[in-house]
């Protein structure tokens, strides 16, 4: 199992426990994690999934694909460790996972 | 002179398919490009039948040339999300526009300067940015709703949809209120075909389009002398990627912010109008529950489809669902279709508000270039129904919608209704 902690705009924090099997997005989803929208349902293709990656995390996460990049680029609320989580693999490398959702997906 | 057409008279031309039987015909006599039936509202056994037997399909020969039709939910997010292989350079729309009739805008171009320009305004139609701007819409649309007839037929499309979006634009533009109609006016000459009652030739459209870019010019020189606000004509005039554009390029995104944002709402506006009033199940499930309103909106989007098609043309020899597309073909991914199509979405045919998935659909595109404007529309419907529940017991529709002649913008010029008070 892996463990995710996803901690909302206002705080509010969600800790999901899920197999490595999907993508960072799907266990948002599946769980009812609020501010995760996945319109395009993990293609790669909305940006609406963009999560911020906690600094401790980012090497382990790995670097963004040029696809991801472009999506990201066009964000009002891109950072340095925003990332796609429909394009995060959940692994056992992965657990322990903390990311913040921002307060609008867009 | 170009014959003026009466919408209400289905048109006799040797390209439309009104009134012929959608299975009878050749494959490859299906041109889906041809407004009529989609003015006649007979389009959808059509999309079926690509759908289930030539997903990809070639249509030789119609009025605006040889074009491949793509009519599955993959095979479209497929070609949106490959803009390497499928450029929106020269043109968005299915028709190859005269040289001289264009307007280079962000819409029809490929990254790097799609992104750049579009980047300078999305802030304006960011989330951060609606935020600010809920209240104002709001009090609008208590206006515009607290204005209207009870218990007696209106035209809801003018009265509300057009009323409505037009208001918007004027605040997202910062445009003179009192000359707000203009905009609309403007959106109508871009977007109509010639003969068709709104304008009679291209040379015409150019006339108005000249006026807008007047207009549009002495509010860039006002606003350049200021100081950046927060609307689109000084984010533009201020932008580090706009503010040395050309006249025409301006003109381009005036008019791609003033459609975008204009009948594509508009169109949701009314349809979810006519989707509640075929459904009355639904209507009643929206009666008990308004907490369902924001799934219902999405829901509202893909029922609708109000942009019916975004055109690509091949930058390379490349496959497609078996097909081999050739370099410099013309690629339409068919929204309406797509947004219709069972493999992916469950029950595709039937309005429901509280479908699962519901923002799954294709209506604002995917990729680079997935619909701007999305979270303001999804908004300002939002805003709409919760003020309409607020006030009515029912908005009925008591006649048949008239629809646009248009395979591009799907929609209604009008929508005859009656509005019954709470009880």
């Amino acid at each position: 199992m892996a463990s995710i902690l996803f901690i909302e705009h206002n705080g509010s924090e969600h800790r999901v426990d899920v197999s490595p099997s999907g993508s960072v997005m799907q266990a948002a989803v599946r769980n009812g994690v609020v501010g995760i929208d996945a319109d395009c349902g993990g293609s790669c293709s909305c940006a609406t999934c963009h999560v911020y990656i906690d600094e401790a995390w980012l090497e382990k996460v790995g670097p963004l694909s040029p696809t991801e990049e472009a999506m990201l680029s066009l964000s009002t609320d891109r950072k340095d460790n925003s990332r796609l989580a429909c394009q995060i693999e959940v692994t056992e490398e992965l657990d322990g996972l903390v990311v913040t959702t921002p307060e609008f997906q867009f | 002179m170009t014959e003026i057409i009466d919408p209400k008279i289905k048109q006799k031309s040797r390209w439309s398919l009104v009134g012929k039987d959608p299975y009878a015909l050749p494959l490859d006599e299906i041109d889906l490009s041809h407004p009529g039936i989609w003015q006649a509202n007979e389009y959808l056994p059509f999309l079926k039948r690509l759908r289930d037997e030539d997903p990809v399909h070639y249509c030789s020969e119609s009025a605006v040339g040889p074009y491949w039709s793509v009519m599955k939910y993959k095979d479209i997010m497929h070609v949106d999300t490959s803009p390497q292989l499928f450029s929106s350079e020269p043109t968005i729309g299915i028709i190859d526009a005269l040289e001289e009739f264009t307007f280079p805008a962000f819409i029809s171009m490929d990254p790097p300067k799609h992104d750049e320009q579009r980047r300078v305004v999305q802030g304006v139609v960011a989330p951060a940015n609606l935020k600010n701007l809920e209240s104002l819409i709001r009090q609008r649309a208590e206006a515009i709703l607290d204005s209207l007839p009870i218990g007696e037929e209106f035209d809801w499309v003018n009265s509300v949809s057009i009323e409505l979006t037009t208001q918007m634009l004027a605040t997202l533009f910062d445009f003179p209120f009192e000359d707000r109609h203009k905009l609309t006016h403007w959106s109508d000459v871009a977007t109509a075909i010639p003969g068709n009652g709104v304008i009679e030739s291209q040379e015409q459209r150019w006339e108005v389009m000249e006026e807008c870019l007047t207009y549009f010019t002495s509010l860039w020189n006002e606003r350049i002398n200021k100081d950046p606000g927060n609307d689109l004509v000084s984010m533009l005039a201020h932008g580090e990627a706009t503010q040395n554009m050309p006249p025409m390029e301006y003109l381009g995104n005036i008019i791609l912010l003033i459609v975008g944002g204009n009948d594509t709402t508009r169109n949701s506006i009314s349809g979810g109008v006519l989707a509640l009033s075929q459904n009355p199940d639904q209507y009643q499930k929206l009666r008990e529950d308004i907490s369902l309103i924001p799934n219902m909106v999405s829901e509202i989007i893909r029922w609708q489809t109000p942009l019916a098609y975004m055109r690509r043309t091949a930058t390379q020899d490349t496959d497609l669902g078996g097909k081999v597309i050739k370099a410099g073909d013309k690629v339409i991914m068919w929204y309406a279709s797509g947004n219709l199509d069972e493999e992916i979405i469950d029950r595709p045919d039937e309005f429901l508000i509280d479908r699962t998935n519901a923002r799954q659909h294709l209506s604002f595109g995917f990729g680079l270039h997935r619909c701007m404007g999305n979270r303001l529309a999804e908004m300002q419907l939002r805003i709409v129904w919760e003020e309409i529940m607020k006030r009515f017991q029912q908005v009925e529709v008591v006649g048949e919608p008239e629809r646009i002649y248009s395979s591009f913008v799907k929609g209604y010029s009008k929508l005859p209704v009656i509005l019954h008070p709470l009880t």
